[in-house]
């Protein structure tokens, strides 16, 4: 009837929103490459001067650099594996009719609103401290050394304070799509004489493809840019143990402060976050595809 | 073979009696069909036989052997369910023959019992489809095809029609009837249309409220039917019931017409006179929708054309042989 005006009118009342969305991005952006390219340092402030890509080549050869991008992808892939081989069969049992389900369901659910300094205090003074943490308690009930936890496998424990806050969300992707499995192809897998774990294997399994596949690409773009557990429990170290990309970007600014170097810094991870997204997408996102 | 019997089978989930004691014997080679109004409890007696609900009390005996501790897979059954249940990740292929993958055959064997029952199914050329890309009715047939290609003792269909519209269900009727005769497979299949049931079955279920109503031939049903609820149940449409001063005379509580064993008289004098309220004129019947009074509605049914109209008055005739007598408690009076 009125196509061409509802659409005119469609797109300028969008034009507002979507032009200070573009404002937001663009001006943080163009002020990144902008600065990237200066000699910016704010413990020398009025020397900034053009300088092309010469914070690229500091910052790429950087030992630091390959040392946090390995954290980063460890830190990562790590966190996926654990969240998604522990979320499954924490889903399954969630989806079996217990008494008392919707309780442990939001017990399950809650480290997902812890926010992530207060999660990694919790788990840096009150589970993982050497003296008085509970794991110390723990070991020495059973004759054990306790474990120093952030000075002996610093990246592991990094790695469990972001699992455990990732579970949750994992879990919860995964259990509603369990529900959603139909009932009626359970029973005829079962009049088939299928197994449980053959049910699991050749029905539950492919069904939970694509829940997995969202659960990957929503966590990755989370894990790369993971700062606050590390910040407030190790601070990027020892030495560079627990530094990657966004905690290296955040040391050369505010730490060494570096403003250009950060900038440049800034850049690499936008493209090394669109590297993986391009990988990610080519492996996992084919399950997407209606 | 596939002979099974029933014997005193109940089911109750909680309070809620939903089989009050069923007893039944399927012939081996016959064509049962279970019907009755929505909450009967036809789909739950089929899901007692399949082994997917465990019965509360009674027996089910499967060719001779209690099977009510039998794990479905065991029954050696297969069902066809409403929704199909077709495995979406698996080419039809795969769905085919995922009992026999199951079941541990090798895969030359499986390939050959695949392709044998797609050819028998008209699905060759789907074989490798995927479920979403095929028809309602292609699915169907792959749904069919996954129960015939493991050689069950008898296939349970619950509801399978009921998804595709009017003309792909008189066509897949016709193919899964013949489909059953020329196996010479048991099946059980459960549905609420009782056209369904007259035009499919070898004997028909009747289920009103967990209880067996009648079992019986479909002629048996239409000619004799054992109490009020089959007779308003089977036929289409409805029987007439009378009751009151018109049913005594007869010695019955109730007494029952067909529609169709109404003889029409335009303006007679005997009979059960009336109004036609609303006349349905379909070419090869017409449907008398006849306000007769005390009587209440009548429906009368004529082979052919008559042209009467709304308004018009009749008479109706009752053909003497069949009318149907029932008792105060609603059961058939003989004799």
């Amino acid at each position: 009837m009125a196509t061409r005006q509802t659409q005119f009118l469609a797109r300028s009342l969008l034009t507002p929103a979507v032009g200070l969305l573009f404002i937001w991005m663009i001006v943080p952006l163009a002020l990144t490459i902008y600065f990237s390219t200066l000699h910016y340092s704010l413990l020398d402030p009025g020397s900034e001067s053009f300088v092309g890509l010469e914070n690229f080549r500091y910052f790429l050869t950087d030992p630091a650099f390959l040392a946090s991008l390995q954290n980063t992808l460890v830190l990562v892939g790590s966190v996926l594996a654990l969240t998604i081989l522990l979320g499954i069969p924490l889903a399954l049992l969630m989806d079996q009719p217990v008494i008392g389900r919707n309780f442990v369901r939001l017990m399950v659910i809650a480290p997902f609103f812890v926010m992530p300094t207060v999660s990694a205090l919790v788990w840096k003074n009150l589970l993982m401290h050497p003296v008085s943490g509970l794991f110390a308690w723990l070991a020495s009930l059973f004759g054990l050394t306790p474990i120093d936890w952030f000075n002996d496998v610093p990246l592991l424990a990094v790695i469990l304070i972001v699992t455990w806050q990732w579970l949750p969300f994992a879990t919860l992707i995964l259990l509603t799509a369990l529900q959603s499995l139909d009932e009626e192809q359970k029973e005829a897998a079962e009049m088939d004489g299928a197994s449980a774990v053959s049910t699991f294997i050749y029905i539950t399994l492919p069904h939970l493809a694509r829940p997995i596949t969202v659960v990957i690409l929503i966590e990755t773009i989370f894990l790369l840019t993971v700062f606050a557990e590390i910040f407030v429990t190790t601070g990027g170290g020892p030495g560079l143990q627990t530094t990657n990309i966004a905690f290296l970007i955040y040391s050369q600014a505010l730490i060494q402060f570096d403003v250009g170097s950060a900038s440049a810094g800034g850049l690499v991870a936008v493209v090394i976050a669109n590297v993986v997204a391009f990988f990610l997408v080519r492996i996992v996102g084919r399950n997407l595809e209606a | 073979m596939g002979q099974i019997t029933l014997q005193g089978v109940q089911k109750s989930f909680g309070p809620v009696h939903i089989i009050k004691g069923a007893d039944l014997d399927i012939a081996d080679g016959s064509f049962v069909v279970f019907v009755g109004p929505s909450g009967c409890g036809k789909t739950t007696l089929l899901r007692l036989i399949a082994g997917l609900e465990d019965v509360s009390g009674g027996n089910i005996l499967i060719d001779g052997k209690n099977v009510v501790d039998t794990p479905p897979a065991k029954r050696g059954l297969s069902m066809v369910f409403q929704s199909y249940a077709l495995y979406p990740h698996m080419s039809v292929r795969g769905n085919i023959g995922f009992g026999l993958k199951m079941a541990g055959l090798p895969k030359d064997e499986i390939n050959r019992k695949v392709e044998a029952a797609a050819a028998t199914l008209n699905l060759t050329p789907y074989l490798d489809r995927k479920p979403r890309e095929l028809s309602g009715g292609q699915r169907q047939r792959v749904a069919i095809g996954r129960a015939i290609v493991r050689e069950p003792k008898a296939f349970l269909f619950d509801e399978p029609l009921s998804n595709l519209d009017a003309a792909l269900r008189v066509q897949m009727r016709i193919e899964v009837t013949r489909l059953q005769k020329q196996l010479g497979t048991t099946a059980i299949y459960v549905t609420h249309d009782q056209v369904e049931a007259m035009t499919m079955a070898d004997k028909i279920v009747v289920l009103n409220g967990g209880k067996i109503e009648q079992y019986g031939s479909p002629l048996e049903l239409y000619e004799r039917p054992a109490n009020l609820f089959v007779a308003g149940f089977i036929g289409s449409p409805k029987m007439n019931f009378v009751t009151g001063e018109l049913a005594k005379q007869q010695g019955a509580a109730t007494i029952g017409v067909r529609p169709e064993h109404l003889k029409i008289e335009r303006d007679g004098a005997g009979g059960w006179q009336g109004t036609i309220a609303v006349a349905e004129h379909l070419g090869s019947d017409t449907f008398l929708y006849v306000d007769a009074g005390q009587l209440g509605m009548l429906t009368a049914r004529y082979i052919g054309e008559l042209s009467l109209h709304a308004g018009d008055r009749v008479s109706l005739l009752p053909d003497p042989a069949r009318i149907h007598r029932f008792d105060e408690a609603g059961n058939a009076l003989r004799g």
